[in-house]
């Protein structure tokens, strides 16, 4: 007790506390346990793991502190309460002359006057500086006590009982129930990322859990009766004793494309009233309260909106497309070419707000409208993160598709440009792409171009085929491609020349090949823009080599259905909590600004007049203190008619 | 000036005597009040619950300090009469029209005498700056020369950049309007505004003890720490761009906002103010201590302001806390999520408590305590500043 009570313990607890709690800021808590395993290697995962560190607020370990921390401040009230209840009921009428006289702050005087007409002074001096009084017949004289600021006292006593009583608030709320259910063994952790049907009954929580806090993304138009509770490296499913629907999501946004305000119509199906649902609609800031529910608008996202899609081949047979149908969250198993692969769709955005350099270098805010987010995944799991916008976008004057790609999660973005046509769609794209995969088209492509500039080639097989080779070496594998192959066979210093001519001679037929294909589609003004339009067919053929998946998809439709996701707490300490903070809130106000303070004036008969001994004290020292005291001596002393100071305390500031 | 080297705190209010006073305090009342209630009266129908609450809040405090600290009254004139001029400069250009435009604002922010020199929001904080930092060097200078005018004139300097501070709050306010009605807010709501509103609240808290102490001395060393705020404050400005007017993120869209930051500022100024007087109390115990007729106030002075401005900040910063937690009870659905901005939180406030223990019950004075009171101050800093810098949490709106 007196170990629990002492006031090192007390210091060492809260900087201990203190210095604990930096731990969760600086190490993000409660991530997927695969990111700490690649963050710190597997030995230093496991330490961590051992010490809880991923979710220090509720290991053992911090926990134990705060308990001794309660412990610490719970002993301290005890012991401090009732001596400071006695002090605060006490004016400390039986205090003794000696002891008066013994103070660090008093005065004595010999005055003129009657000692009556002395206590009067006395009781004024005293009330007159806020001091309540009770005074008591001594013998011939008088003892008037006063004191003042008594209830600082209670001061330390609400906030030291606050301490405690915020802190078995937490308690109430924390995960304590999740852990008493798991100890006992009711309760297991699922770590599979599995249907709900087919999570087990032992990973559920029964309704009647005291206290939870947890998230569920509820679909627009959709119910869910169930919450999911993270726990380390997996979940348990709390029941709700209620289903919540969520009728409808609606979000504002500011003109810069922010979101400015989110909410949800909700109604809750209460097997206890089935006929009566209640409805209400909860926005950000302001949730409501069902049954000691309290629900929350948290977050929102993409409830599985339906995607229409034209996939357009790469490999096999390039530039074929055909139309597929997809919802976010569902996965598409495909196979191309013998390769099977799995396409992911992750996600669905309405807006895409990004900043824009127009030509005369200014930024600004630009919608490129809807965009789906997609992972395409090879036999061996490799995947690679898409994320392709529907409609076109004006980039440095032309309409381009874009589609971001990316190996890894966090890495930036490299995007690819496919130049529209003038209708604004792929198709010519595809096509010229496809015209150039077609072995006859660009052999008599190379046979019309040789003939014009060198008939003597034209008429050896040799040199045709080989152009057409360095063609297909190009629609493969970029210029990259034709560089390394020209490595392989072409000395050195002959390169950089030979490397050239390919270019001219690329250049030249894959120019042909495009006018051809103008030529096949009847346009008759082949102008400036169909030039450029060209260029950027032949920049995005060499960038596709990199490109990494072996289709192109386009968002052709879609049907957006988003999610509203909700945060439900259960929290019976909340209202314990929120009361020992207003107890916090008036008890340090009291212990800092109640000055407690005592004073004493003692009225002796002398033979001529009286004798006056006026004493001060406090338990809190400071130079206020002193001030008012000297004060106080100060008033008392010219109102003692013709008072004839005999001794005064050291430390009274004199007059 | 050696009237300072044994001062004593003045009891507030107390040379409030003679009747001319008398009829100014109830003059000041009256104002005030029907300054409230008339805007009560006149926007009332406008206004949510919370809303009228907290304008009736902010007038009864705003009379009250006033009625006990008579500056204040100058300093509310001052801030109320440039408002004023920027009201009725916008007035005079968008008539009342509620909302215009950001190229529109510039434009006329750019071409109105008042508003390009005084106070436009951009203008005004820029004079709060300059006068800062000026008023930083004359208290320096006070102190070396012990001339008692220089000193008086850093005093005034201070109360100006208040008043310009105050004013550019004003004027920010009314221009999220005038960029977009969605985008108006009170400005308290990110990095920019805040450290605004730090080196005005510090500012006041210092005056108050100026005035109370009778003591120009420390006025250097408590600049100081205005001066780098307001020195972080242009840096912000000229290479990130934070003065342009941001929309509230859904989640700061909260009358808690409007009680809770200020409430955390008077803490944060507050503990700043108690480290430079550490400071000063440090250099002094340096250079021997008290001496005949030191510059500096006493040491045990020093101390015991020390400890007045770490108490006042730890009350004022429990409560913010508190009020942070209701916060985030409504926003994120629980009081207390262990995010790292409040986390950091708690380490300040516990830090503080332990500081209070040790000068309270152990008796602990003088230089340790000054050096915590120091390192108190960087603890602060993190908590307000590097937790946005460094760590992600659900704060992560106010990041740079
Ligand atoms: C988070 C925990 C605590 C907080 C926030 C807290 C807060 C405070 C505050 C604000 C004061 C007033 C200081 C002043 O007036 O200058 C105080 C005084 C005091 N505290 Fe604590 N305290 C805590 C824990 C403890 C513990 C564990 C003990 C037991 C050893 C303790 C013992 C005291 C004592 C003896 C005083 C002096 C009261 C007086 O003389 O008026 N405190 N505490």
């Amino acid at each position: 007790m007196a170990f629990l009570g002492s006031m090192n313990l007390a210091i060492t607890l809260l900087v201990a506390v203190a210095l604990a709690s930096i731990i969760g800021t600086v190490l993000q808590q409660n991530q997927a346990y695969g990111d700490y395993l690649m963050k710190f290697g597997p030995y230093w995962f496991e330490v961590f793991r051992a010490l809880g560190l991923y979710d220090v607020y509720s290991a053992p370990w911090f926990l134990a502190i705060l308990g001794f921390l309660v412990a610490s401040t719970s002993a301290c009230v005890i012991r401090n309460t009732p001596g400071m209840i006695r002090e605060m009921s006490d004016y400390r009428l039986h205090a003794q002359e000696k002891s008066l006289r013994g103070m660090h702050e008093h005065a004595e005087w010999q005055v003129p006057m009657s000692v009556e007409a002395a206590a009067i002074e006395g009781r004024r001096v005293l009330s007159e500086a806020g001091f309540d009084l009770r005074e008591k017949r001594v013998s011939e004289g008088y003892l008037i006590a006063g004191r003042k600021g008594a209830l600082q006292r209670l001061g330390y006593i609400f906030t030291h009982v606050a301490i405690v009583i915020i802190l078995i608030g937490g308690v109430l709320d924390s995960r304590i129930w999740l852990a008493l259910k798991e100890m006992s063994g009711q309760l297991k952790v699922e770590t599979r990322a599995v249907p709900l049907s087919q999570v087990p009954p032992e990973s559920h929580v029964s309704p009647d859990n005291p206290g939870f806090r947890g998230n569920v993304n509820v679909p627009e138009g959709e119910k869910s009766s169930v919450l999911f509770l993270n726990v380390r490296d997996g979940y348990v499913v709390q029941n709700l004793p209620f289903t919540i629907e969520v009728k409808d999501f609606r979000i504002e946004h500011y003109i810069n494309g922010m979101p400015k305000s989110y909410e949800s119509d909700l109604v809750i199906h209460d097997p206890a009233s089935p006929d009566q649902p209640v409805e209400q609609t909860i926005s950000v800031n302001k949730p409501m309260i069902y049954k000691g529910h309290a629900i929350y608008q948290a977050s929102f996202g993409d409830g599985g909106s339906r995607l229409g899609m034209r996939s357009w081949q790469l490999r096999g047979q390039p530039g074929v497309g055909q139309g597929i149908q997809g919802a976010v969250f569902q996965d598409i198993p495909f196979t191309l070419m013998g390769e099977r692969y799995t396409l992911e769709l992750n996600d669905f955005r309405l807006f895409n707000i990004n900043p824009v350099q127009d030509e005369s270098g200014k930024v600004e805010q630009k919608n490129f409208g809807p965009s789906m987010v997609f992972r395409m995944r090879d036999a061996a799991g490799q995947a690679r993160e898409y994320e392709n916008y529907m409609s076109p976008v004006v980039m440095e004057g032309r309409p381009v598709f874009i589609s971001g790609v990316r190996e890894k999660i966090g890495e930036p973005m490299r995007y690819l440009y496919l130049p529209a046509d003038r209708e604004g769609s792929l198709d010519t794209f595809m096509a010229y792409f496809a015209r150039l995969h077609d072995a006859e088209r660009v052999g008599s492509a190379v046979q019309v171009m040789l003939e014009e500039i060198n008939p003597e080639a034209a008429k050896l097989p040799a040199a045709s085929e080989s152009i057409r080779t360095m063609v297909s070496r190009f629609v493969e594998g970029g210029y990259d491609a034709i560089g390394s192959d020209l490595e392989r066979r072409v000395p050195q210093e002959q390169l950089q020349q030979a490397f050239e001519t390919s270019m001219r001679v690329l250049q030249t037929v894959l120019g042909r090949a495009y006018v051809e294909l103008m030529e096949e589609r009847g346009v008759q003004d082949f102008g400036a823009a169909d030039e450029r339009f060209l260029a950027d067919a032949v920049t995005a053929i060499n960038a596709l080599a990199l490109y990494g998946s072996p289709i192109y998809l386009q968002m052709t439709s879609f049907e957006q259905i988003q999610a509203s996701g909700l945060q439900i707490t259960k929290s019976p300490g909340k209202g314990v909590v929120y009361f020992g903070s207003v107890l916090l809130t008036l008890g340090v106000f009291m212990l800092f600004y109640l000055h407690p303070r005592r004073a004493w004036v003692l009225v002796r008969k002398e033979d001529v007049g009286a004798r006056v001994l006026f004493a001060t004290t406090s338990h809190r020292k400071s130079i206020d203190m002193q001030q008012a005291a000297g004060q106080l001596h100060e008033t008392l002393s010219e109102r003692l008619v013709g008072a004839r100071r005999i001794e005064s305390g050291t430390t009274v500031a004199q007059p | 000036m050696s009237a300072t080297s044994d001062v004593m705190p003045q009891p507030i209010g107390q040379h409030a005597a003679e009747r001319s006073v008398r009829a100014l305090d109830i003059l000041w009342l009256a104002a005030v009040l029907v300054a409230g209630f008339g805007t009560l009266a006149v926007f009332g129908d406008q206004m949510d619950g919370y809303e009228i609450g907290i304008l009736i809040g902010a007038t009864l405090s705003l009379a009250a300090f006033g009625w006990f600290w008579r500056s204040v009254r100058g300093l509310t004139l001052a801030v109320a009469v440039l408002s004023a001029i920027a009201l009725w400069r916008y007035g005079a250009h968008f008539g009342d029209q509620l909302s215009v435009g950001l190229e529109a604002l510039s434009a006329v922010q750019g071409k109105d005498f008042f508003l390009k020199f005084l106070v436009s929001s951009q203008s005004a904080i820029m004079w709060m700056s300059a006068l800062y930092v000026g008023a930083t060097f004359t208290y320096f200078l006070a102190l070396l020369t012990r001339a008692e005018y220089i000193g008086r004139i850093a005093s005034v300097l201070v109360w100006s950049a208040t008043a310009f501070g105050f004013t550019g709050l004003m004027a920010r306010w009314r221009e999220s309007y005038l960029i977009n009605v969605d985008y108006g807010h009170i400005p308290v709501s990110n990095l920019y505004e805040v450290f605004i509103l730090f080196a005005v609240i510090t500012a006041l808290i210092y005056l108050f003890y100026e005035g109370r102490y009778r003591t120009r001395n420390l006025g250097g060393f408590v600049m100081l720490v205005i001066s780098a705020a307001v020195a972080f404050l242009l840096w912000y400005t000229f290479d990130r761009g934070a003065n342009q007017i941001q929309p509230l993120v859904p989640a700061l869209n909260s009358y808690w906002m409007k009680i809770h930051v200020p409430a955390n500022f008077i803490g944060y100024g507050a503990f700043a103010l108690a480290a430079m007087v550490g400071i000063a109390y440090l250099i002094k115990h340096k250079l021997g201590g008290d001496g005949e007729n030191d510059r500096l106030p006493k040491l045990a002075v020093l101390d015991d302001l020390m400890y007045k401005s770490i108490a006042l900040g730890f009350g004022f910063f429990t409560v913010a806390t508190i009020l942070g937690a209701m916060w985030a009870a409504e926003a994120w659905g629980g009081y207390w999520s262990w995010d790292p901005k409040e986390t950091w939180a708690l380490i300040v406030w516990l830090n503080y408590a332990a500081w209070l223990h040790l000068r309270l019950t152990k008796g602990w004075r003088g230089t340790p305590m000054a050096w915590w009171a120091v390192v108190g101050l960087f603890v602060t800093t993190f908590a307000f500043l590097g937790v946005n810098m460094f760590l992600s949490g659900l704060h992560s709106y106010g990041t740079l």
